[in-house]
Parts: C-alpha cells; structure tokens; sequence
C-alpha cells in the first residue's frame, strides 16, 4: 500500500514551497499565516505616513538589512541637478531622505549611480532572488517574481507592519498556470505575451491567484522579457506571478552586487534548483496560450483587459455579450474618442512613452532603438524615452544608443517612472493619445484626459516612425525595415 | 483603530465596473506626507461633473458607496482608502474588489463588503427608487439592508474579527516576536542583504 503523501512530498507548485519556506507561523482556521519578508523596497510616495506611524509607537526598523529605498516616482527626469520645482513633490522626497537618515536605511537618491524605478533597481543589484519574499508598497512588486521570488505589492499599512516586524499576516494564494508554449514571431516580445494574457483572463481573472508562467515560450525568454510578464500579474488581478528559475535566471545573477558569492553561491545555486514545480503539483486554475498565433497586442480601452491584435479593428460594445463589460467598452470608447470598426493601425499618436518598470531596462532600449536606428520620427510627434535606472542609463549611453535616440528625434531622459503616472512634469495634455510601453491605460493616468495605448517597445518604436499605431511588421511591407 | 459594527446611512449607486484606484484617487493627489485631508481628491476627474452621482444633493452625507464589479483595481495606493474614508465613507459593496484594495480597507477602518452581483442590482434598484433612504451594514450578522431589503454580504472572518475588535496589526504580530526571532535564526547566510553595501564590479558615474 502506498503511504499517503505528507505535507513535505506532497508534489508542491513554486509559489507553494516559497510559501512553506517563510512560515514563521502557521495561522488557523480563523487566522492567517505569518510570512516572513527577506526584501523590502521602499520609495517616497507610499512611506512617508508607514514612518509617522513607527515615530509614533515608538517603533524601531526592525531589519534595515533587509531594506532598501530609491526615489523613482516624483523625481524629474530632466534638469536632476537643480532642486526640484514642485514643492510637494519636493516635500515627498525630502521626507523620505530624512525617513532614510533617522531610520538607518539605505537610500539610492536622484544623482546616485543605483537610482531609479525600484524595480529595476532591485533585480540590477542581484537583490532580487530566486525563492526569496519581495514586498513594496507598489503594485508592480510582482515584477520580482521573473526570479522564482513571491513578490507583491502592499499598502502603507503593510508597509509599516513590514518596516516593524518584518513579516506580514497573509492567507495563502491559490495558483493558478498561465502556460505559454510555442515560439514567438520575429515583432512579438514579452509585453504582447502578456497583454494577450490580460485580455484572455481579464483584469479581475487572476484575483486572489499567484500566477506561474510556464511553457516553452517562457524558457526562452530573457530576464528582462520575464519581468515585463510578471510586472503586469497586478492588471490580470493577480498580486504576484512568478517564473521558475533555470539558467537563465543564474546566468544573470552571478556576480551581480548582492548576489551570493563562493561557496555561498553554490549553496544557493543548489536550492534555486529544488524550487520549481514538481511534476504532479496540482494548480488550482490553468490558461493556455498558444505563442506561435500571437501577434503584436495594442489596448484600445481604458482598462488593461481591453487589447487586441494591431491588426484588428477597434471592437463594437453592441457585440460584447456580458452587461458589465460592454458598458465599460462603451464608456471606454467615449473617454478614448475611438469609433467602433476603426483599424488600429489607422490610430494616430501626439506621443510615445518608451519607459515604465514594464519596459525600461537595457534589452527594452536596445529593442526599440534596433527599430529606429537612421530614422526620423513622424512629424508632430513626441517621442520620450526614459531608461529604468541611471544605471540602465549609463548601459545605454556605452552603448551609444543615447545617439540613436537623439538622432531619430526622441528626447532622452533621466530614470524614473515618468510619464507612466504622470507624478512628475512628464504629463500627457488633455486629449492628447500615448502609445505608451507602461502598464496601465485608465483613465488620466499619464495626465488628466490623456489617452493610452499599451504597447511593445517594438510596437512603441514604429509608432514614432509612421505616427501611426503600427508594429515592425508594417515596416517591413513598406519596404522600411530593418 | 475604531471598533466597527453596525453603520446606518445614505448609500450612493456607483454604476461602472473596473473603477480603477487611478478614478479613487489620481497620482498627482499621492504627493502628501498626511493620512488625511483627501476628501476634496476622491473621484477627482468625475467630480467636475455636475451630474456626477456623489455631486447630486440627495447623496451628500453618504456613508456607503455601492460600487460595480472589479472596485478598487490597479496600484497599491492606500490613499484611495483615506479618500474614501475622509469623504465620509464606512463602507464600500461591490462584487468584486481589487485584493490590494480589499486588504488596505481592512487596515484602515472600512468594510469592504462583498456582495453577490444580483443583490448588489437589488440594492441600486432599492436606492435610485428612494434616493437618502437609509441603508444598515450589520457586521456582526454580515448582512446589508434597505427598505424591506436585507442580502448577505461575505469577508473574511479575520478582518471582520479585527474590525469588529478595532485591532492594530502591529500590535497582534509582535506577540509572536519570539517565533520571529527563531526564524531569523534559521535564515540561510546567503540570503540577500542591502547592507553592508557591496558596490558592483565596474562602477560609473553620471
């Protein structure tokens, strides 16, 4: 008789042996678990008030160690040297600087060679590794589960439970797997994968989900690419999405700042490699994603679920079956002044924002500027690309791709989130239209009226040629490509 | 935090799906160092429309907002529960709430009630048919009532214990110090650290 399978050789998903891994204590029925967190990021806008309240219970940092800040989200990606002009935003900053100072923690400020978008900054520093617990009062924490790491965004509230005790009271996640398997068309990247899944599953699909994506399109895709899919986890309604460490994962780590070292990097390395999922391990939800159909993927709506294939038209709500959803494409189209049937690719832009924490590290630079290299951008267009980390910035320039950038007429920016949230003075006008390699095209979310189209830095990048949404593809049948 | 059990009041129909913390509270709002006083931001962009449900007169002093599927979706901002809150809001129905959302309203004193689609219809029918009419969130029995309308709402039973009992977090995880402490203990060495600083193999400067 076979004897039945305890906890420890019950077959376990990735996310559940991270999970079991970081029990500090094992809540009940009516409690929830205690996680313990190994990495905390903190940035200016959603610290500030977590400080007060540790001032105000008298409340140390219990593991600075543990803890690291960066200024991303107000700071101004022109000018860095001069004091910044918005005094809240000033305010913001300052505040974080002497939050830093009094709590002992390490703080990368604008000017500082590791500045930038927190999570860019994390994964460059080797900071971010595979089975370890990342939290940070940003949604697009989820981004560190590229590296096999539980990674999610929390609350101010949490943010302090996290700065105090340095766990957090969690119930468990369900899995769910978002297998992708085929291999992707020369133009398709990442960022197409990963639209596809949101309009797949829809952006309430993944809630109270951790999603692990696997599958033969997801092996062969970089670091970088994997981040852009698990950034966007948060707008399919999960709180995490996590990719399974292999060699990839290792190749890019070794020998990165924080990454272990000696014979602490082959224990390391050796754990890494019992972490994926066991055959048999039960999922309680899968997706399958077929990456040989996909082609470039555009958002004509103003929620992220709301995409496309470039090469369809915008969609009619009479068509939309479900109530809630053809109201909301309704109000989409409105607010995006879009008519029903139009072809994408015949959309013009006023703007493309190259940049966020989805599409802002080295390969998403080289990617675009391969794209525009001796080329002009169309008439009328403005075209900004803001690399992830000064960092990111510095890989750039040695490469000369600054060179390309300025010469194809874009203008090249210092790191930060930028026209992602429109936090600092990189805004959209009112009415004005993005194509906008960020993550998120609400309504007003790259300044009030604006309008967002979610794209590729490849898709990003023939929009600023032609002025029109349009994919490497169309380059390509007018004899422009590369 | 405030012991919460039952709250009595106006409730406003919100009728949209999928509104997104960016319509709670823009990011231009997110530069303050305060928890309070961002009253004046909720639903900021929406408000400069006369005709926008909360501008309506027989709405003001509401303190449940009844929302449509996917409430509180997008970024982890806890300020869309403090505009929520300062604005006079105790609870927010919806079908569906964004998990960050639902989490930080826990943290912050509002009841994040979920109701199932069907009744959350009821409930709007009940409301625009006699605007002002007052409306009962019973946590203790979880229930929602309107008129001659009462529907079941769920949470979790660890939130509503916490609500119920006005409990800081902080405060009940540091009783389990000592289970942190042996953790820590048992930590692997190599397990990343931010300091002592290790500066990387080639450095540049800007």
């Amino acid at each position: 008789m076979n004897a039945v399978p305890t906890p420890e050789t019950r077959p376990r998903t990735l996310a559940e042996k991270v999970w079991d891994a970081h029990l500090v204590k094992k809540g009940d029925a009516g409690t929830p678990d205690l996680i313990y967190i190994d990495l905390h990021l903190v940035h200016e806008v959603t610290s500030p008030q977590a400080f007060d309240g540790l001032r105000m219970a008298g409340r140390p940092v219990r593991r600075p160690d543990l803890t690291i800040a960066t200024e991303d989200h107000n700071t101004p990606t022109l000018a860095i040297d001069r004091p910044i002009a918005d005094p809240t935003s000033r305010t913001q900053i300052e505040t974080l600087r002497r939050n830093a100072a009094e709590f002992g923690i390490r703080l990368h400020s604008l000017g500082d060679v590791e500045q930038g978008i927190v999570h860019v900054v994390g994964p460059q520093l080797g900071l971010t590794q595979p089975g370890i617990t990342v939290v940070c009062g940003d949604s697009h924490t989820s981004t560190h589960g590229a590296f096999g790491a539980m990674a999610f965004g929390i609350g101010t509230s949490e943010v302090e439970h996290v700065l105090a005790t340095q766990t957090l009271p969690l119930k468990p996640f369900k899995t769910m797997a978002i297998n992708v398997e085929g291999k992707l068309r020369p133009g398709v990247t990442a960022k197409d994968i990963i639209l596809a899944v949101i309009a797949k599953i829809g952006t309430g699909g993944g809630q109270g989900y951790v999603l692990e994506y696997r599958g033969s399109a997801i092996r062969s895709l970089s670091m970088d690419g994997r981040m852009t899919i698990c950034n966007m986890s948060i707008e399919a309604g999960a709180r995490a999405g996590m990719v399974a460490p292999d060699e990839t994962t290792f190749a890019y780590l070794e020998g990165r700042a924080h990454a272990p070292q000696g014979a602490d990097w082959d224990a390391a390395v050796e754990y890494w490699k019992t972490l994926p999922t066991d055959d048999g391990a039960e999922f309680d939800a899968e997706v399958f994603i077929d990456a040989d159909a996909l082609e470039p993927f555009v958002t004509w709506g103003t929620n992220p679920g709301q995409g496309v294939s470039l090469s369809d038209a915008v969609p009619d709500p009479a068509a939309i079956d479900d109530q809630h959803e053809r109201a909301a494409a309704e109000r989409a189209l409105e607010y995006m002044a879009l008519e029903p049937g139009t072809p994408l690719k015949e959309i013009k832009v006023d703007a493309v924002f190259m940049g966020s924490c989805t599409n802002s590290r080295i390969e998403d630079l080289r990617a675009f500027a391969s794209i525009i290299k001796g080329k002009k951008k169309a008439d009328g267009v403005r075209v900004m690309v803001v690399p992830g980390s000064a960092r990111v910035r510095l890989e750039a320039e040695a490469e000369g791709l600054d060179k390309v950038i300025e010469e194809f007429g874009a203008e090249w920016r210092f790191a930060g989130c930028s026209m992602c949230l429109g936090m600092n003075p990189d805004q959209l006008a009112p009415g004005e239209r993005c194509a906008s390699t960020s993550n998120r095209n609400f309504e007003g979310r790259q300044g009030k009226g604006g309008r967002t189209h979610l794209v590729s830095p490849l898709v990003a990048a023939a929009t600023a040629i032609r002025g029109t949404l349009s994919s490497p593809w169309d380059l390509q049948t007018e004899g422009e490509g590369r | 935090m405030q012991k919460f059990s039952t709250v009595t009041g106006i409730a406003v129909p919100l009728r949209r799906s999928n509104v997104d913390t960016d319509q709670i509270i823009p990011a231009v709002f997110l530069k303050r160092v305060t928890k309070t006083g961002f009253e004046d931001a909720l639903f900021h962009a929406w408000r400069q429309d006369p005709e926008f449900i909360l501008n309506r007169p027989e709405y003001q002093g509401a303190r449940i907002l009844i929302a449509g599927p996917d409430f509180g979706t997008g970024s982890s901002r806890e300020h869309a529960v403090w505009a929520l809150r300062d604005y006079g809001f105790d609870v927010v129905i919806s079908s569906r709430f964004g998990d960050i959302f639902r989490g930080n309203s826990g943290k912050q004193g509002l009841l994040a009630a979920q109701v199932a689609y069907e009744d959350v219809e009821r409930l709007w029918e009940v409301v625009e048919a006699d605007p002002g009419i007052p409306v009962t969130v019973d946590l203790v029995e979880r229930t929602v009532s309107a008129g001659a309308l009462t529907v079941p709402f769920d949470i979790d039973d660890y939130t509503r214990w916490r609500l119920l009992e006005g409990l800081d977090d902080i405060g009940l995880t540091l009783r389990d110090e000592e289970s942190i402490a042996e953790f820590e203990t048992r930590r692997e060495s190599w397990r990343p650290k931010t300091l002592p600083i290790r500066e990387p193999a080639e450095s540049g400067s800007l």
